[in-house]
């Protein structure tokens, strides 16, 4: 019962967002009373629809960079002479979760200069701590005997990985990979200071503008993709259980 | 043949395993039997080289184990653990078919291997490949295991404390069930478990460890009329040896032959139970004689509880 109500419930807000972002025109009667008189209700400055795609992309970008140095370094310290470098990664991904994104940025522009690729650099930083910590998590938690019983058939190492470690890590590592889309998708509004493609925009031409309209409409599209987003990897974590 | 020779396992100044030697005859079952601690773990985990010795060598069939990568040497000896060790995100046909895809074996003679097991091991094909670990009673998660480590088609089985999560009733099952496959596959297992009772009841030998030292290897009724060690009649138990000693033959193997009058109304009893559960019969019945008969109900001699009694005396 509960579960068709989650289900419709996930259906309902992607026909908002996608019914919003096709035709925002049509929403304006909804914002035009926190637009300043004589204001736009709707952002006019660009297409909402390509910017969504736009900020959706670097966002899975950064996500996917962020899972595979992740789950690779998490993987390289549980094994053989990587277990020495735990420590060491351990302080490296926790320091680009406490290193703040907007710092990330001010230090990435003057080297790669402005657009995407600072925003993927901040994002990909603050992507890695849980995505890191849910491997680890996920490979320490298969037990001892799992473990014993594939090397006693004749597993090696590659094949206890690939076959046993990594499957049943993987709700675990997905479970990351969640967490990690979820906060960047809200994350990734900042590109927009040093002129990446996004949401962002909408929202910073509000605050220009004073125009609280621009505002809710940035804020809301990126919160429901957020939650979109977050709904999506729990649906294929369901599917592998 | 499994040639144990020398075979010791030091970590630092412990030594866990201390220069062990035995052979283990082909199609015979050896159990090794000790306390939590003996080494007989670590002994057993040399044998497929999941713990590399310090000293001495394990031949089967000659051939030393250490001659070839020790990951292709287990998958031709069956490995059964305590708790089975299913993997809990694959299906009962997949478990079982880990070893054959490990060795390549074609889809289609894998699909008939795994059906084939489980019928050997009297699970439903039908009802069971398709189950998951977790859906399965601990028996039955046992024998999926057993089937896992008989997959591959191995001519050597280890088993470490195969039974020890099972209750009393289906561990007894079990025992029976592993007695019938190895008889009918002519494979040879070493098993390792802390009861003596189950010791005795699988081993052809039996080798008694303690402290990493290989106390005696022998027939289970030689362990219990000649303990070369005290502790060895410490774990065979002193107080109901002469009864353990009947629990060793069968009905079978004691009676004897009669053609004399009829019994008439003496009990009767299965060629496969043990003379001590035929002396408890009798005992309960308050009789003197039981006939023995076979699977087939027919009379094959006849047990006087004297004849029963000589069985059990020290010797």
């Amino acid at each position: 019962m509960s579960r068709t109500i989650g289900a419709v419930l996930r259906v309902a807000v992607l026909a908002a967002l996608v019914a919003f972002l096709a035709a925002p025109a049509r929403f304006a009667p909804l914002f035009a009373p926190l637009a300043p008189p004589g204001a736009p209700a709707i952002y006019d400055q660009g297409d909402l629809a390509s910017l969504a795609a736009a900020h959706l992309a670097i966002v899975c970008c950064a996500a996917l960079a962020s899972t595979v140095v992740a789950v690779g370094l998490a993987l390289f310290v549980t094994r053989g002479a990587g277990v020495q470098f735990l420590p060491l990664s351990r302080a490296l991904v926790n320091f680009g979760q406490t290193f703040p994104p907007v710092a990330v940025l001010a230090i990435a522009v003057p080297l790669v200069g402005f657009g995407e690729k600072p925003t993927l650099i901040a994002l990909f930083a603050y992507g890695l701590l849980p995505i890191f910590e849910n491997t680890l998590a996920g490979i320490r938690a298969c037990p001892p005997a799992l473990l014993e019983a594939a090397s006693g058939m004749g597993m090696n190492g590659r094949q206890r990985l690939l076959g046993v470690e990594l499957p049943l890590a993987m709700p675990l590592i997905l479970e990351g990979v969640q967490l990690s889309l979820a906060v960047n998708v809200g994350t990734a509004t900042i590109g927009s200071t040093v002129a990446a493609k996004g949401l962002g925009e909408v929202i910073i031409a509000g605050l220009l503008s004073n125009n609280d309209a621009f505002i809710l409409q940035g804020g809301l599209a990126t919160g429901l993709m957020a939650v979109l987003l977050h709904e999506a990897v729990a649906l294929l974590r369901r599917r592998i259980r | 043949m499994i040639s144990i020779e020398g075979l010791s396992k030091r970590y630092g100044d412990l030594t866990v395993v201390d220069d062990v030697s035995f052979e283990v005859e082909s199609r015979t079952i050896a159990v090794v039997v000790g306390t939590s601690g003996s080494g007989k773990s670590t002994l057993l985990r040399m044998i497929n080289r999941l713990v590399e010795p310090s000293a001495g060598r394990v031949l089967i069939d000659g051939q030393d184990v250490a001659a070839e990568p020790p990951h292709l040497l287990r998958r031709r000896i069956g490995y059964a653990i305590q708790g089975h060790g299913l993997f809990p995100h694959r299906t009962v046909a997949q478990n079982i078919a880990t070893v054959p895809r490990l060795l390549g074996w074609p889809e289609q003679r894998i699909g008939a291997r795994v059906a084939e097991l489980l019928e050997l091991l009297q699970l439903d094909p039908g009802a069971f490949a398709g189950k998951y670990p977790h859906q399965l009673s601990g028996g039955q998660q046992q024998r999926v295991g057993v089937a896992r480590a008989l997959a591959g088609d191995p001519k050597v089985l280890l088993m470490d404390e195969p039974f020890g999560a099972l209750d009393p009733i289906i561990r007894a099952k079990a025992q029976d069930e592993l007695l019938a496959i190895q008889r009918r596959l002519g494979i040879t297992v070493v098993l390792v478990t802390h009861d003596m009772d189950e010791a005795f009841k699988l081993g052809a030998r039996v080798a008694v460890m303690s402290q990493g030292r290989l106390l005696q290897f022998d027939r289970p009724a030689t362990l219990l009329t000649r303990p070369e060690d005290p502790f060895v009649a410490r774990m065979t138990g002193i107080s109901d040896r002469a009864l353990k000693l009947l629990s060793l033959t069968s009905a079978r193997d004691a009676a004897v032959a009669d053609d004399g009058p009829g019994l008439g109304d003496a009990p009767q009893v299965a060629a496969t139970a043990s003379l001590r559960e035929v002396l408890s019969e009798l005992v309960w019945r308050g009789a003197t004689r039981a006939t023995v008969v076979d699977e087939r109900g027919q009379a094959c001699g006849s047990l006087a509880i004297a004849d029963i009694l000589a069985h059990g005396r020290a010797r």
